[in-house]
């Protein structure tokens, strides 16, 4: 099957995957049904904004980020809460007025602000890490009229490495949806 | 007849979007400024920008002749230690407050009014907190070395003061800076890159492709950027509480009568939010005016900004009640005395009438219907209300100092003229910012727009309003 040509003339193992466009969100949660119930598994959904309910249809899990967030704002709270302690308690003590070292309801702001500022730093760069971005090249950008997936308009692709991909059912498979074009997209 | 006119424009006024709005459209309306060649925009901004640079120019003066010759040039002096620097910090930063809070609360309570005006507001935040920034570093005497504030391995072998409120300062305002901008770039990235897609310019369109990181709308993309963007508001809304307690507790842990006081962290978070929100306004009314945004900054975001600042205005007014009433009740002969001296003083005592004018008596028009539909009114209000908490804090820091325990250490304040350009210029500051924002950046978040229309379309925004209209036997249009 590999090395069957495709309608571009490129080559299957060049594919990036088949990209169908729809014009409503309605249409692209239906498609995500249909797609999804025909046992794809590589697929994605390129949307203008975050359309409700379109990654569960698509079967993806849900993100673990604010499990990561919740780990770093302890870690951050505590090694907030520890250099206070430290540099009051063992690295330098200062007997101001008989009050002790540890005096810890001073400490509360300062924890606190370190709390808040790893876990902010942490979901956003995690985020940010995750989706591969910074990126300066993604193959989905050569989909024809792809400037307008930040406009109106959106996009269903079933990725060439899926298990069920095969060039001519699944064209024939998205075609059935009727979207307003369908592309073959080049690596 | 004219209730019913009434009513439809109440019917009207409930609308967080204009009605028959397309995704394109949002885009158009939004991007339209920003994509424009630089000979097409308009006159006003040049105008206005250059206004904004000769005051940014007045700062930058300031500063230099403040870092070459000392804090000696402000009126600072015993007993007022704590003169215009404080004062204006502690304004800068309330301004900034109500965008953490649209952005952050109202994301969180599911206000989709919060849309249209997030995204300027959150700069607003920024540059507001930048100019305040400054002010506590710039009246350090040594602004140099602000560094030794934080934290680092030195070769003195020393650590900061971490009892003392200036380290809390710095490490709340830091952290709600950073977390600000943060918060305020992610939001911005999907935003940035319908910009590189939409520019036709090659340079802009490279300049948005960068900062935008190659953002593509996948599905997964969104699902993660989303929760991020919720937890990110989550942390924001316990960060803005915490930023304007700790300047509170700042005064509070003196042991100066009329800052010595529990009152202190609420009634300055929601002074913060009472500036912030006449910010908002002041800002909202004259960019919507000027970019057409009438059908995405509607009636209802200056109806719902004027109810916040109308509630905020009186849980202040409660303040001032409850500070009277603790210095009396206190039984403290120089907590009473403070208070007489603030409301009555003969030097002093102007500034107690006018701020309860400007906090209290000027705000009350807020509760008609009519005033808050006229954009004018609300304008001129919340223009008031700026004066009037500028004059909060200046009553409470610099008119309490003037007249403390000692007689003998009884003094007077006097702004110099540096005090005012200084003040004045990081006005300019603020404006420079913001009008290279409206210029650069699109003002409001079109793709959290688009969400709406999407809502609008197919659920009905305003589905009660709609069926409560019918059940008054109203038509209903559209």
């Amino acid at each position: 099957m590999s090395d069957v040509t495709t309608t571009t003339g490129a080559q299957t193992r060049d594919l990036y995957g088949l990209v169908a466009e729809f014009d409503s969100a309605e249409e692209i949660l239906a498609a995500a049904d249909a797609t999804r119930a025909a046992g794809y598994t590589r697929t994605d959904a390129y949307t203008p904004f975050a359309v409700e309910g379109l990654d569960e249809r698509l079967g993806m899990k849900s993100t673990r980020i604010g499990w990561i967030m919740l780990l770093a704002g302890t870690i951050g709270g505590f090694l907030g809460f520890y250099m206070q302690w430290f540099a009051n308690v063992v690295h330098y003590p200062l007997n101001i007025g008989g009050r002790p070292f540890n005096s810890w309801p001073n400490f509360i702001v300062i924890t606190f602000e370190c709390t808040v500022l790893v876990s902010a730093f942490t979901v956003g760069l995690v985020m940010l890490a995750r989706n591969g971005l910074p990126r300066p090249y993604h193959p989905i950008f050569n989909t024809p009229n792809f400037e307008n997936a930040t406009r109106d308009k959106f996009f269903l692709c079933i990725e060439a490495s899926d298990p069920n991909f095969d060039l001519i059912e699944t064209r024939r498979f998205l075609e059935r949806l009727s979207p307003t074009r369908l592309s073959e997209v080049e690596r | 007849m004219a209730v019913r006119n009434r009513e439809r424009t109440v019917l009207e006024t409930n609308r967080v979007i204009g009605r028959n709005q397309t995704y394109g459209h949002v885009d158009d309306v939004v991007d339209a400024p920003v994509l424009t060649h630089p000979r097409a925009t308009p006159a006003w901004w040049y105008i206005g920008f250059a206004i904004a640079l000769a005051l940014l120019g007045m700062y930058l003066a300031t500063v230099v002749y403040l870092i070459t010759t000392g804090i000696g040039i402000f009126g600072n002096n015993i007993p007022v230690a704590w003169g215009f620097p404080i004062v204006n910090f502690v304004w800068w930063i309330g301004i900034g407050h109500a965008g953490t809070l649209i952005s952050a609360a109202l994301l969180l309570f599911r206000q989709p009014w919060r849309t249209s005006i997030n995204r300027f507001a959150e700069a607003m935040t920024i540059f507001a907190v930048v100019c305040a920034g400054l002010y506590p570093i710039l009246h350090l005497g040594r602004p140099w070395v602000f560094y030794w504030l934080l934290p680092y391995p030195n070769t003195m072998g020393l650590w900061p003061q971490f009892r003392s409120p200036l380290d809390w300062d710095l490490f709340a305002i830091s952290t709600y800076a950073s977390v600000s901008i943060l918060f305020w770039y992610i939001g911005l990235i999907p935003d940035l890159a319908t910009l590189r897609d939409r520019a036709k310019n090659k340079g802009l369109k490279l300049f948005y492709a960068l900062l935008s990181l190659g953002w593509n709308n996948s599905t997964k993309a969104w699902q993660r950027y989303m929760r991020a963007y919720l937890l990110l508001a989550a942390v924001s809304f316990p960060l803005v509480l915490s930023v304007h307690s700790t300047i509170a507790m700042d005064f509070a842990f003196s042991q100066v009568p009329g800052w010595n006081n529990t009152i202190m962290p609420p009634y300055f978070v929601a002074g913060a939010v009472f500036a912030g929100f006449a910010m908002v306004l002041i800002l909202a009314i004259p960019l919507r005016k000027a970019f057409g945004l009438e059908k995405l900054i509607t009636m209802r975001h200056l109806d719902n900004s004027a109810k916040l600042m109308l509630a905020t205005g009186l849980i202040v007014v409660y303040g001032y009640m409850i500070e009277l009433f603790i210095a009396w009740y206190s039984g403290v002969e120089f907590e009473r005395f403070m208070a007489l001296n603030r409301v009555f003083g003969e030097d002093h005592g102007i500034y107690f009438w006018a701020l309860i004018f400007c906090n209290f008596i000027a705000i009350q028009p807020l509760w008609s219907l009519r005033v808050r539909q006229s954009p004018l009114a609300l304008f001129i209000i919340s223009l008031i209300v700026s004066v009037g908490m500028w004059l909060e804090r200046f009553v409470i820091i610099s008119v309490t100092l003037t007249k403390e325990f000692l007689l003998s250490s009884w003094g007077d304040y006097d702004a110099t003229v540096f005090d005012w350009s200084l003040y004045i210029g990081s006005l300019g500051l603020f404006a420079t910012l913001f009008f290279l924002f409206i210029r650069l950046l699109p003002s409001i978040a079109t793709t959290e727009m688009k969400e709406l229309v999407h809502h609008d379309e197919h659920h009905g925004s305003d589905y009660f309003e709609t069926i409560r209209a019918r059940e008054r036997g109203l038509e209903v249009e559209g």
